[in-house]
């Protein structure tokens, strides 16, 4: 890991000619398949391949985000697909529209996390006993260390070489070094001590913590479900697989894990901005009001349920998703028989809550009847006649619709959309182009069908709540790794690792000379304030006066022990 | 739901129009300031000769400190160190004495820059006047001012300029003035002409104090990132003008010895960005946990999201950089710029031209 310790200026305009990395050299080593393997593992743990295989994964996120993705946009891919026969389906097999599921996609971030992992391990092994071992030895020249300082003791104060050195540990120690006192039987004690290991702590527990992130992500997908359910104002959903609409659930998933709940809407209620005219009829809050029991015999509960505000029951969350009108209606037959009765849910189409509206009635007799149209809560006509939809408030509610009759085509076997009509097989009797005009109702009236087909009449509006319901045992998981990655990222930039050492002499004349230095491992901008304030103690301490003497490094020559080693070796265990 | 104050809007209105104005001034003074510093520097050179001027930091000024002592003339800087050293030299580096570059220290110096006062004035009473604009759109609408594009807009240029001047307090970076304000009244005119949007109350699925937390710490990482993207970019000129100068070419632009050298702006860069990207973490995380409550899943791949872990693993990717070998410096500079751009790329496509359940920039409705 020398790579991650040394940082060499650079781009000062002088290229210094720095020797080859060994480690990441491209030369390849003839030792067969272990040293092969051996090879590869180290190309793939170094730094500059967790930095490269970042970059890639910053690059290939981003296609997702040009192009619609099946679990969010299913049927924008369909259409995609649809446009551009050619390079769709190409785009589709290089997975363009699955990105974050697709092999390559993982293979990315399962390369990032393996070179994780081959780079975490032995970095913590190598902290492990950097943490149970004493500070490195003392340098011969402390003056050249980045920090530097030197404190003459007066002759006569009581105060030897040793005493200092004990002194100083005591004085590093009270600022949480770890200290190690050394060369006592000499005539230069000096003390080494170091701080901060919660840097490299931190910055192995934000890497651990990151597997741990993935990790708790791929577990909630596994025993996890969702499943969504549209509920008209009055009624129940009860919490079984028959229940939902659709159900999506983890590869884990059996169904037993569901809670027989029940969920009643009681009413759905909409409020829109009509105090700005800027923002006239823009949704302002949408509030669900439930009765809900904990399983078939227990208490009722009434619960509010609204946007951003999630009701937890049964080990699940009810999210309020979406909304809309379901005007009720009932259609009798040919043969005056009421075929269908209750409410139907629209789909809105825009922010005056213009919504689709299909009905299909199987049940009508001789003929199949089909409906399709639109639900306007406050229609307009416009100039050429027609209606349109211009409050999202139900203020002139309005059904417009066109008949079928026929076959619905329902008992091919072939699942059909209950949104859409297929009317290949059917007759229209009602539409604006014929002669009979399209169905145009207001609550509480009726229409009869041309042709003694029977007949259709508008009772009354309920409205409808989209709910998402969910079941996510991983994520709490994802949280605590998440917060545990903050933590540890947070040691690892904001922290700092030293190393300080003092040495001490006693000089012919009775004077006891201190010398100090300090060493950042990384960088560390409040070195000099660290030397500062250990400047300040150490004077202190020994009643010396804080004059221009001692300043770092002007006078530091006077009292520099030297010796021709460098420092480098001091600095140079990792 | 509070009334909406309308008198509260246009005074809002008019008090950014006013703060707009004061930016460009003050925009104008920086650019001014930088002009004049160079033009002082050719006049004072012009007494010395050109080769002093240039090579200040050659041989004989080395040994000339080595003479004091080795250490002194290992921190000179500008390469002339030992490179046995196993760390970057710490604070006290690099004093400007060489008169290529500013000190490192990026402390005030003793040169009176008038202009630059001015200028410094300028962003102040301008920082105040668009406050008071931000807080009385707030007031008008009776919530914070977070809601749509103008508004965060309006409010990011804001906390750019307190992030500027409160990093003035402590270091010198007036020399950034003309790239920082000049971004700050980009971001002003875009929000006041593309991006205007009267006074609104929010929808449902931004009422929720997520949208306090999750956005005010957006925001202020993004200023930060804004201000070690102009520091990046000066890194990538001085870098050259560096080498052109080592390599014994003419000083072509003198302007720069007002900025820092580019080792210092990297460092200082990086330490700003290291607070930038926990917050962009937080930012993260917060989005996250806001989306798994209004949507019931903590993370979907919306064009957003794609985005901001975009942004995220770009600077992650940036804080590696600065530990690979061959990667710091100018690499790590070109990491810094793209990510800021993916931020602004964030902001302003991803916002108005993709769909997606983020889609309240709020334009054009
Ligand atoms: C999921 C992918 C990764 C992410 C998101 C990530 C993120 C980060 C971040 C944000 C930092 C800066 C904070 C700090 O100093 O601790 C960092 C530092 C570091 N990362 Fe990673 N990392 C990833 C993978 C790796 C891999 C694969 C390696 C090893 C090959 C690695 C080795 C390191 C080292 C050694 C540092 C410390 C740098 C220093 O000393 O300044 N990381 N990483």
């Amino acid at each position: 890991m020398k790579e991650t310790v040394v940082k060499e200026p650079v781009d000062t305009g002088l290229k210094s000619a720095q020797p080859k990395d060994g480690g990441t050299g491209v030369v390849l080593p003839q030792l067969g398949i272990l040293g092969m393997f051996r090879w590869a593992w180290r190309q793939l743990t170094s730094m500059r391949t967790a930095l490269f295989l970042l970059l890639l994964l910053a690059v290939a996120a981003v296609p997702g985000s040009l192009f619609p993705q099946r679990p969010s946009a299913p049927s924008e891919v369909t259409q995609y697909l649809k446009d551009n026969p050619v390079s769709g389906p190409i785009m589709d097999w290089f997975k363009l529209f699955d990105v974050y599921s697709s092999p390559w996609f993982a293979a990315i971030y399962l390369l990032l996390f393996i070179s994780l992992i081959g780079c975490v391990l032995p970095r913590a092994k190598i902290h492990a006993k950097a943490m149970r071992s004493a500070p490195p030895r003392t340098p011969k020249r402390l003056s050249r260390l980045a920090e530097y300082g030197t404190v003459t003791i007066p002759a006569g104060s009581g105060i030897d070489a040793e005493t200092a050195v004990r002194d100083a540990a005591g004085i590093l120690k009270s600022r949480r070094y770890r200290v190690d006192i050394r060369d006592l039987d000499t005539d230069r004690p000096s003390v080494g001590a170091e701080i901060g290991f919660m840097k490299e702590v931190g910055n192995l527990l934000f890497h651990t913590a990151l597997i741990g992130v993935l990790a708790a992500v791929a577990f909630s997908g596994l025993f996890g479900y969702s499943g969504q359910r549209v509920l008209v104002e009055g009624e129940t959903f009860v919490n079984t697989l028959a229940s939902y609409d659709t159900f999506t659930p983890g590869a884990n998933f059996t169904g037993n894990h569901l809670t027989p709940y029940s969920v009643q809407l009681d009413r759905l209620v909409v409020k829109y901005d009509r105090s700005t005219q800027a923002h006239y009829g823009q949704p302002l809050d949408f509030t669900a009001t439930m009765t809900t029991k904990d399983g078939p015999g227990a208490e009722a509960k009434t619960q509010t349920l609204k946007v951003n505000d999630p009701v937890g029951i049964g080990g699940t969350n009810v999210y309020l998703v979406g909304n809309g009108y379901a005007p009720v209606v009932t259609v009798k037959d040919g043969e005056g028989k009421v075929a269908f009765q209750g409410p139907v849910i629209t789909i809105p189409t825009d922010g005056a809550y213009t919504s689709l509206m299909v009905i299909k009635v199987p049940d009508a007799k001789p003929k199949q009847l089909g409906f399709v149209g639109f639900f306007l809560p406050t229609a307009l006509i416009d100039k050429k006649g027609v209606a349109f939809g211009s409050d999202p408030d139900p203020f002139n509610p309005q059904l417009n619709l066109n008949a079928f009759t026929g076959d619905l085509g329902l008992d091919s076997g072939v699942p059909r959309n209950v949104y859409t009509l297929d009317t290949s097989k059917m007759t229209e009797i009602n539409s604006r182009k014929l002669e009979a005009g399209g169905i145009v109702l207001a609550p509480e009236q009726s229409y009869k069908l041309p042709g003694n087909n029977g007949s259709i009449s508008f009772d009354g509006i309920k409205r409808f709540a989209a709910l998402d319901i969910r079941h996510d045992p991983g994520q709490v998981y994802v949280l605590v790794f998440a917060l545990l990655a903050l933590a540890g990222l947070m040691g690892s930039l904001f922290l700092n690792r030293r190393r300080v050492w003092v040495r001490t002499g006693n000089h012919p004349d009775g004077r006891t000379m201190v010398e100090f230095g300090l060493l950042a491992r990384g960088e560390d901008h409040r070195l000099a304030g660290e030397y500062a304030a250990i400047n300040k103690a150490l004077h202190t301490k020994w009643l010396v006066p804080m004059d221009t003497a001692g300043q770092n490094g002007e006078q530091g020559q006077s009292t520099t022990i030297d010796s021709d080693q460098s420092v480098a070796a001091a600095s140079k265990d990792h | 739901m509070p009334e909406i104050n309308e008198d509260f809007a246009q005074l809002s209105e008019q008090l950014m129009l006013v703060a707009g104005l004061a930016y460009a001034v003050a925009f104008c003074a920086y650019a001014w300031d930088l002009v004049t510093f160079s033009q002082a520097v050719k006049r004072g050179l012009a007494g010395h000769s050109a080769d002093e001027a240039a090579g200040v930091h050659s041989e004989s000024r080395v040994a000339e400190f080595a003479g004091i002592g080795s250490r002194l003339a290992a921190e000179q800087g500008l390469g002339s160190g030992p490179l046995d050293r196993a760390v970057r030299p710490s604070s006290k580096t690099h004093d400007g004495s060489d008169g290529i570059t500013a000190g490192d220290s990026m402390r005030y110096g003793a040169e009176r820059r008038v202009v630059a006062r001015v200028a410094v004035a300028l962003t102040v009473v301008a920082a105040v006047v668009q406050g008071f604009a931000v807080v009385f759109r707030g007031l008008a609408a009776g919530r914070v001012p977070w809601g749509n594009m103008y508004e965060f807009c309006t409010t990011g240029s804001f906390v750019v300029a307190v992030v500027f001047l409160l990093v003035l307090t402590r270091r010198d970076l007036r020399f950034l003035g003309t790239f920082v304000i000049g971004l700050v009244l980009v971001m002003v005119v875009a929000a006041s002409v593309s991006f205007w949007t009267p006074v609104g109350h929010l929808v449902p699925a931004l009422q929720s104090y997520w949208l306090i937390i999750h956005v005010s710490i957006a925001v202020m990482s993004s200023a930060l990132f804004t201000l070690t993207f102009a520091m990046s970019v000066l890194q990538l000129f001085q870098a050259r003008r560096e080498a052109s100068i080592a390599s014994g070419k003419k000083d072509k632009a003198l302007v720069m010895r007002l900025v820092p050298n580019a080792l210092s702006l990297e460092n200082l860069s990086y330490r700003i960005n290291g607070i930038a990207f926990v917050g962009w973490t937080l930012t993260l995380m917060f989005g996250a946990i806001w989306a798994e409550k209004a949507w019931g899943r903590f993370w979907g791949w919306d064009t957003k999201e794609v985005w901001t872990f975009v942004i995220w693993v770009v600077y992650a990717g940036y804080l590696h950089a600065r530990a690979t070998k061959g990667w710091t410096g100018t690499r790590a500079a070109w990491l810094s710029i793209v990510g800021y751009l993916c931020v602004v790329f964030n902001f302003t496509i991803v916002n108005m031209y993709f769909s997606g359940l983020h889609s309240y920039a709020g334009v054009g409705s």
